[in-house]
């Protein structure tokens, strides 16, 4: 039982993401092309999958554009794994980013860098993104170009991503790596399990004391 | 060597440190507005958590609220669905609530300061990322994604790793006309935006030792264009002068301790950074950007530049830009045309940008054609404003003025662009689609700025203007 009285939710390790690959070229793609803006009038994340990249994929009129999303040798169904460049997920914080992306099927993401605010979300949701040399990501960038249809895997354990039997080299943050693989990305019963050191660390601040003088 | 204000302000609200390495950190003050938060109270009552520090957590309405009537309920009727979740969320959970009634609703970068809640040697969170506009106090403050908003609703912590530190520094003064805003702009154009990503941002040297501060806040506000989820001012006497008097700060005896104890989290003289950069205040010029993100900024008498100018992977986002846009190879954006001129949001809509605009509005009326917002940060902006008669300044000149949010920076409101018109900015993004048309155009400027394009219909070095009215001024 936790702090709050309630089950405490089954930790889920995510040791690694197997899924198919889909390309997701350029660099500072942000939170607003991801997701526009409109489209978060609303107080769910529900049906925000058929949105993400709306205003790129899709003209005005509803007709399609040119996007890998909507290339048929990338929509095979099942979980699916992007390949982006440089400073993914910038600008805005909104967290319906990765939850579009998520629903749309994203399930992990393997860069050569990551937003930190876009970054802090995925691991919040158990996404990887992981991080690989520009070298590495323009050649897996390539190998999917060129072949799709197969699956590849992000292994946050070994530190490493694999497409047709290649290995590339993979990493993130040791302290988002140990989330992911102890199930501990669901911060939230870990933080609530301290309330008592929290409410010790509040009563030494200046600010909660009113400024009265520490004795 | 002495701690720097990141290292001092982070181990004072560390809790513990995780089994993950990171550190479970206190969160002084909780800011909630209407667009990233519904999610989160229902996870807290999904899970059946609890709000431990409902005194710690304040909330208002910005992004969705109409700026030319707010009278409920709201014609949208999502925006009003999203108007209504928060006031129940709220209420359930004893969260103080700035409704347009209380007289203090508006942009939450915006109130959190002038309430007086945004004190020195915080940590402040809020689901938005110009949450860094409160590092101008000497806050460590950044913005956060909706899970997370839940962890600091059943919390008051989060789970986080530690940033960098870079202390930028900005040496000499700036010229005559040259605004906050062109300071961040040049930053963001120097450092990339990208180049922040993993670090906090420490704004120091004369230039930001001499801003007010409204101008750190509009400084610190623009960090996360530059890839950095935070960025602050050391507190000084000018940070005590704000906050006296204000609604939420100390009182009394209360004040002077407290003032002792904001002085004491700035960083040390000897202080350690991961990295020092050094620009200097003459090398920079009104700022305006031409592109697709804020970091394709240039001095507005500059040349656009073309893609041979850049690194060999950024040619690609270079001609993306140049193909949105609508440019051709060896275009000025001094020059263009423009529909719509827009005064306002967390970046450029408090008193003192309102004052800067209203100066340059009093040479001139609007230009035929031209659309022009004024839009207040906060309804206490307003009051003010309309105290000093700058709202007549404005009407008088052509410009509309609005009531207090965040209006047609992201245009989650009525205030949107329409096709591919341009849009003179004071506001802090310029992706695609950013102002709520997917082809409309940004250009971002100091308010200013704005103003001077808005009279003069395509954008100006506004030097031009103020000189031509100094000179006008002296003939009378």
């Amino acid at each position: 039982m936790s702090a709050a009285g309630k089950q405490e939710s089954a930790l889920i390790p995510v040791p690694r993401v197997a899924g198919r690959p889909i390309p997701l070229r350029g660099n500072d793609i942000d939170t607003d092309r991801i997701i526009p803006a409109r489209f978060m009038t609303a107080i769910t994340f529900d049906g925000l999958g058929e949105l993400a990249f709306r205003d790129v994929r899709f003209d005005a009129d509803g007709g399609e554009l040119e996007h890998p999303m909507n290339d048929p040798r990338y929509r095979a169904k099942g979980p699916r794994v992007a390949i982006v460049n440089k400073n993914f997920g910038c600008g805005s914080s909104r967290e319906h980013a990765p939850q579009a992306l998520y629903r749309w099927g994203i399930k992990a993401l393997v860069g050569e860098s990551f937003a930190d605010i876009f970054f802090g979300n995925c691991v919040a949701m158990g996404i990887p993104c992981v991080t690989a040399s520009e070298a590495d990501v323009a050649r897996l960038l390539a190998a999917v170009e060129e072949e799709p249809a197969h699956e590849t895997t992000v292994d946050v354990d070994a530190r490493c991503v694999e497409y047709r039997g290649v290995r590339y080299p993979a990493t993130l943050p040791e302290g988002a790596r140990k989330q992911l693989l102890k199930g501990t990305w669901d911060a939230t019963r870990i933080l609530v399990d301290a309330l008592p050191k929290v409410r010790d660390t509040a009563s030494r601040l200046p600010y909660t004391r009113g400024f009265a003088a520490i004795r | 060597m002495g701690k720097n204000l990141l290292d001092k302000v982070w181990d004072l609200h560390s809790v513990r440190e995780l089994d993950s390495g990171q550190t479970q950190l206190f969160i002084g003050l909780h800011l909630v507005h209407e667009v990233t938060s519904p999610q989160a109270f229902s996870m807290i009552r999904e899970a059946g958590l609890g709000v431990p520090f409902p005194e710690r957590t304040f909330a208002t309405v910005d992004h969705i609220i109409p700026t030319d009537s707010q009278a409920r309920p709201l014609k949208d009727g999502q925006a009003e669905s999203m108007m209504s979740a928060i006031e129940r969320n709220c209420r359930e959970f004893g969260i103080q609530f700035f409704s347009t009634a209380t007289g203090h609703q508006g942009i939450v970068h915006v109130i959190g300061p002038e309430l007086g809640l945004t004190q020195p040697g915080m940590t402040i969170a809020c689901g938005d990322s110009h949450t860094s506009t409160h590092g101008a106090f000497g806050a460590v403050a950044f913005g956060i994604g909706t899970s997370q908003v839940r962890d600091v609703l059943a919390s008051q912590c989060l789970a986080i790793e530690r940033p960098k530190a870079r202390r930028i520094v900005v040496t000499g003064k700036l010229a005559p006309g040259v605004y906050a805003k062109d300071v961040i702009l040049h930053v963001i154009r120097r450092l990339g935006v990208k180049g922040g990503v993993g670090y906090a941002y420490e704004y120091a040297g004369p230039v930001i030792e001499a801003m007010s501060m409204e101008e750190r806040m509009t400084v610190c506000n623009m960090s996360i264009e530059g890839g950095a989820r935070l960025g602050y001012v050391n507190p000084d006497q000018k940070t005590i002068d704000y906050l006296r008097g204000r609604e939420f700060a100390p009182k009394g005896a209360a004040f002077d301790e407290a003032a002792r104890w904001w002085l004491s989290v700035a960083s040390a003289a000897d202080a350690s950074y991961d990295d020092v950069v050094t620009l200097a205040g003459e090398d920079i010029a009104p700022t305006v950007t031409w592109g697709i993100n804020p970091g394709q900024a240039i001095g507005v008498a500059e040349p656009i530049p073309s893609a041979e100018q850049f690194a060999a992977d950024e040619r690609s986002t270079i001609d993306d830009a140049y193909e949105y846009m609508g440019w051709h190879k060896g275009d000025h954006v001094a020059g263009t045309k423009i529909d719509v001129a827009f005064i306002g949001s967390c970046t450029n809509g408090r008193l003192s940008d309102l004052r800067e605009a209203a100066r340059v509005a009093k040479l001139g009326r609007v230009k035929p054609g031209v659309k022009a917002l004024v839009v207040p940060g906060s309804q206490e902006v307003a009051r003010a404003a309309e105290a000093e008669g700058l709202h007549e300044v404005f009407t008088a000149a052509g410009f509309e003025w609005r009531l207090a949010g965040c209006s047609m920076c992201l245009a989650m409101n009525p205030d949107k662009l329409v096709g591919r018109q341009v849009c003179a900015s004071s506001s802090n993004r310029n992706f695609k689609g950013r102002q709520g048309s997917p082809s409309g155009r940004t250009l971002l400027m100091s308010p200013a700025m704005v103003a001077a394009a808005a009279i003069t219909g395509t954008v100006t070095d506004v030097r031009e203007l103020l000189d031509a009215g100094k000179t006008q001024g002296e003939a009378r």
